[in-house]
């Protein structure tokens, strides 16, 4: 059972819950957690929701984005308070993670609140003090969107190479990123190549996953390196 | 030991879901999500073969037209992923593994499903026989499509959807249980979603 220490607004339709969960075991950093909210009348819900923050860090947290429809995150971005309680259960996932120890190169592409578990990975990278090379990608709606902006400006001064692109106009003045839907031309661009054997993970919508990687084995990557997380509907 | 009431959570309930057919701890979803570790993979036709062997007196393949000429069943059933999602009334056309089987002599009492890309899950026998499982290679009456693991993919509806392996080219009989892809990662050996088996120790 864990309690909400803290909430903090990441952008319009994203919030980070700050946890305090008695017996956390630790966690890698892609990994994800089971969430399940109760109602007085027993009713139950259950989630997963990527763990954002680096296994070093003091806390855990979560950054949940709102679904207009969804049953969980509208309760969670907006009816949540500190103190307030749900169960959880993790961490889960031995596939999608990543340790600084396992080496680089590594190639982050994320769209939208899919950069939840790649900046648990960037975040863990930083705080292991390790020299990977590492680069993100990120396709995100607008500016606003972007989540954690402030912070990946400054781990764009070291850490690792951050690249956005914003598919919805219009781009904020002085702009330098890219304005599209990523492509082929794109992630040739941020690289590396696929002879440097990168380990690769993907992580947003499913209709954007499943064209990055498509993409990233029509350059040549080793299918087997492209590790996805889809979420979302489909629209089927 | 109850569990801690979610202050001022009420969820939302559908009353057009008939709660009898949701396992526990999932949601009816109307959409059809795509799970998959790794890139689509995608075969082609002519590229494509199914085998059965193995721990079998009779190992067999076939090529696509053989396989498509196979007695085929439409079925319509739920599908449970693990995921938390579960979609009612999906109808599948595909051969039973019933008929997969026939005649090979499996003396294996497990089965492993191994696909195009390298996915690979664990079955015991009795899981996929009795008309229980198909190779199926049509969904909602059209070809499936590769997202949803086509040219085919295994069916087992009674268990979480991570059994129902996409882009199956074959199944291998084996005396002995060899946990697949997901299995090895920590989802559970067998996968009941009534009994919300999602996790080894479950």
């Amino acid at each position: 059972m864990v309690t909400i220490r803290e909430i903090r607004a990441e952008t319009p339709h994203a919030k980070t819950l700050v946890l305090d969960v008695p017996g956390w075991p630790g966690h890698r950093s892609g990994q994800h957690v089971d969430v399940r909210l109760t109602a007085e009348d027993g009713y139950q819900a259950q989630r997963s929701y990527s763990i954002a923050s680096a296994p070093e860090g003091a806390d855990l947290e979560l950054t949940v984005e709102r679904i207009d429809d969804g049953e969980v995150s509208p309760y969670l971005t907006e009816d949540a308070q500190a103190g307030d309680q749900f169960e959880l259960r993790g961490p889960i996932g031995g596939y999608f993670a990543w340790d600084a120890s396992s080496g680089g190169p590594l190639l982050l592409v994320g769209g939208g609140s899919g950069l939840v578990p790649l900046m648990a990975m960037l975040r863990h990278l930083r705080a292991a003090g390790s020299d990977v090379d590492a680069r993100l990608l990120l396709s995100a709606r607008s500016i606003e969107d972007v989540l954690y902006r402030d912070e990946l400006d400054r781990l764009a001064g070291g850490t690792a190479a951050v690249h956005l692109t914003l598919t919805r106009g219009p781009a904020p003045p002085g702009w330098t990123g890219w304005t599209r839907r990523i492509d082929r031309a794109m992630l040739a661009a941020v690289g590396p190549e696929p002879d440097r054997r990168p380990r690769i993970y993907v992580c947003g919508p499913t209709p954007f996953v499943e064209e990055a990687a498509r993409l990233l084995v029509a350059l040549g990557h080793e299918p087997t390196s492209v590790h996805t997380e889809r979420f979302g509907p489909t629209g089927e | 030991m109850t569990p801690p009431i979610s202050r001022g959570f009420r969820g939302r309930r559908r009353s057009e879901v008939d709660a009898d057919r949701l396992p526990p701890g999932q949601y009816a979803t109307s959409d059809f999500p795509v799970l998959s570790a790794g890139p689509t993979p995608r075969t082609s036709l002519a590229d494509w073969s199914f085998a059965v062997g193995g721990a079998i007196g009779q190992a067999r393949s076939w090529t696509w037209d053989e396989f498509t000429a196979l007695p085929a069943e439409t079925v319509t059933v739920d599908i449970h992923c693990v995921t938390k999602w579960s979609k009612f009334d999906t109808t599948w056309t595909g051969v039973p593994v019933d008929v997969l089987l026939e005649g090979t002599e499996p003396w294996g009492d497990f089965v492993v499903a191994w696909c195009d890309g390298g996915y690979t899950t664990n079955l015991p026998i009795a899981e996929v026989t009795g008309g229980r499982a198909w190779v199926a290679y049509e969904y909602g009456g059209e070809p499936l499509d590769a997202e949803h693991g086509g040219p085919a993919r295994l069916l087992v509806p009674h268990l979480y959807f991570w059994k129902s392996a996409k882009w199956i080219r074959g199944l291998n009989l084996s005396a002995e249980d060899e946990p697949g892809f997901w299995e090895n990662y920590g989802y559970h050996n067998y996968g009941d979603p009534w009994k919300e088996q999602r996790y080894w120790g479950d």
